[in-house]
């Protein structure tokens, strides 16, 4: 039998109110405003650091106008394109690489998911320097390749500095994107991969429908990541010739000796690309958010 | 209309391990044409292990499944099994729809979209047909007004709902429902019997794995009860939930009822 609380049937006044009785009514009072007083010291002390790096700036041997002067100059803006293609080259090819490579490593044949570790074990194990210089200087190992009664050619004429740096920067970039890639699909509960099964999806078609789709939210932010990367990567490739922004500088700065203001430009270059990329990648991650709950 | 004397669904001295977990033992059984078939048991007895068998989510190591007339993951040639490529079970499954405990909806797409992916990716179809047939589909789950919305704003009764009407749009020939009910709210348990009432009383063919004894007696055909990965007894509603013969089948009724 549950307790009656109410009070006793027939007493005339009604009990006080129990927390009114306890407590003080806060009901009425306004809220104070808060002392950002952390906040306030850190600005300060940022202000005097900026202050200190701007005069020393001022103060510094910096000729500002081969900073304006060699912004838009056609080596440079040449340069900027190069790099932007190539690392856009680069990364579709390292995209294309890495699906593939994380397809294979989670398929249930043995030789594949070898074939895919061994890939990302030597790509990842060494230094994306050393696999640029090793495929600019392919024709040392095989001096013709080609499709035997197909097709033949000089090692030396196709491997161009454009080629070299593309096959170098995307194959690298394949054996990081595959790891990516793979985290995304594992993250994919498997009873989507047996849901697609049961309404009979072959395991190609519930990759492209299901899996990938649901993936895509956790693959974008760490690809982002290793875009913005490959982007700063390209300028390595400057070891094989290629013409990238930061050797065009290089070498107008080795004919004028204004070394620092050239390498500010290149600098300021990489910025604006980067920062440019931020909002694309937010629009493809909204675009892959679909059905995820608001508090995603 | 003549109906195929052979049962849609026959299960031969199915064997399963999992490592040394021996998980079915010897199961065999007939389920025909139109027959609501109840499997009921205590955890870990095996149950979904066969269902997935069944539907070939799950390879039994020895033992043979027919169903709907098709040896199931193999082809006989010459006295030897062949296994069959992948893209020959995944046609085979499509005569066997599956509702899961966790609905396993896609979370990328509406309830529509849902329901429309495997008409078109699967056979096929036309998207104007598949959308026609997928709104009279919601409407008989009684969701026609929850076409558009994702499954992360359905309730999990309205979820388990579009799954079955995802499963029915392949036209399958056998439902199979593993615990459908048990992740849901007991307040929206019943909405979701009603639809396998209707579906069971449509004809549908249905396997289903189940702890609802209510519904058990009210629809089955049959029951079955299932004990360390082999079939204890089977039977009428009445004579397996009602006067069960086997010591097994008494203790778990009375553990489940009280
Ligand atoms: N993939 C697996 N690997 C290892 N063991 C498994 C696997 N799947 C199932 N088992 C084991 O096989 C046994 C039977 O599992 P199954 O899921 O078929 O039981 P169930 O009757 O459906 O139980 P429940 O009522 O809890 O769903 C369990 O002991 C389980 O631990
Ligand atoms: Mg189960």
């Amino acid at each position: 039998m549950s307790r009656d609380l109410s009070p006793p049937a027939g007493s005339a006044e009604p009990e006080p109110p129990l927390i009114a009785a306890a407590f003080p009514d806060v009901s009425g009072c306004p809220v104070a405003r808060q002392h950002h007083l952390g906040r306030w010291t850190a600005v300060v002390v940022m202000l005097v650091l900026l202050g200190l790096l701007g005069h020393a700036f001022a103060i510094g041997q910096i000729e500002w106008v081969f900073v304006g002067r060699f912004f838009f100059a056609p080596v440079i803006l040449w340069g900027l394109l190069n790099t932007v293609v190539m690392a856009v080259a680069a990364m579709a090819l390292g995209i294309a690489l890495g699906i593939l490579t994380a397809v294979m490593r989670l398929s249930p044949n043995p030789v594949l998911q070898a074939t895919a570790m061994g890939y990302v074990w030597f790509f990842r194990g060494t230094p994306v320097m050393l696999q640029l210089l090793l495929w600019f200087n392919l024709a040392l190992v095989f001096p013709a390749i080609g499709i035997p009664g197909l097709w033949e050619a000089r090692t030396v004429d196709v491997m161009t500095p454009v080629m070299a740096a593309l096959l170098g920067l995307g194959i690298n970039q394949g054996a990081y994107t595959s790891e990516v890639i793979r985290a995304g699909m594992l993250s994919v509960d498997i009873g989507q991969y047996e849901a697609a099964k049961a309404i009979g999806m072959t395991r190609l078609t519930s990759l492209r429908r299901i899996i990938f789709p649901q993936a895509m939210r956790v693959i974008l932010p760490p690809l982002g990541n290793e875009f913005i990367g490959l982007i700063k990567t390209t300028s390595l490739a400057s070891i094989v010739q290629f013409a990238e922004i930061l050797h065009n500088a290089q070498n107008i700065y080795y004919a004028n000796s204004r070394v620092i203001e050239l390498l500010i430009v290149a600098a300021i270059w990489y910025l604006i690309v980067v920062s440019i990329l931020t909002p694309l990648q937010h629009l493809l991650e909204k675009r892959f958010s679909r059905g995820a709950g608001a508090h995603r | 209309m003549s109906r195929d004397a052979r049962p849609l669904v026959s299960i031969v001295s199915v064997e399963k391990h999992f490592g040394a977990f021996h998980a079915l033992r010897g199961v065999s059984l007939d389920v025909a044409e139109g027959e609501v078939l109840c499997i009921i048991g205590a955890s870990g007895s095996g149950k979904t292990t066969l269902l997935r068998c069944i539907n070939q989510l799950a390879v039994p190591d020895s033992g043979a499944i027919w169903v709907a007339g098709e040896l199931t993951g193999y082809r006989l040639a010459g006295e030897r099994l062949h296994r069959l490529p992948e893209h020959e079970i995944a046609r085979q499954r499509r005569a066997t729809g599956m509702v899961f405990q966790r609905f396993n909806l896609f979370p990328h797409m509406t309830a529509l979209e849902n329901i429309i992916e495997g008409p078109l990716q699967v056979l096929g179809r036309d998207r104007a047909s598949a959308v026609a047939e997928a709104k009279e589909l919601l409407a008989r789950v009684g969701l026609a007004d929850k076409a558009g919305n994702y499954p992360a704003n359905l309730s999990g009764g309205q979820q388990q709902r579009v799954a079955i009407a995802r499963a029915l749009a392949m036209h399958p020939q056998l439902m199979l429902f593993d615990e459908p009910t048990s992740a849901l709210d007991p307040e929206l348990v019943g909405e979701v019997l009603a639809v396998m009432k209707e579906l069971a009383a449509s004809g549908m063919t249905m396997i289903v794995v189940t702890h609802e004894l209510a519904f058990a007696r009210e629809v089955a055909d049959r029951v079955v009860f299932m004990d360390h990965g082999a079939i204890v007894e089977a039977g009428s509603p009445a004579q397996v939930l009602g006067a069960p013969k086997e010591a097994r089948t008494q203790a778990f009724l009375s553990a489940v009822i009280s």
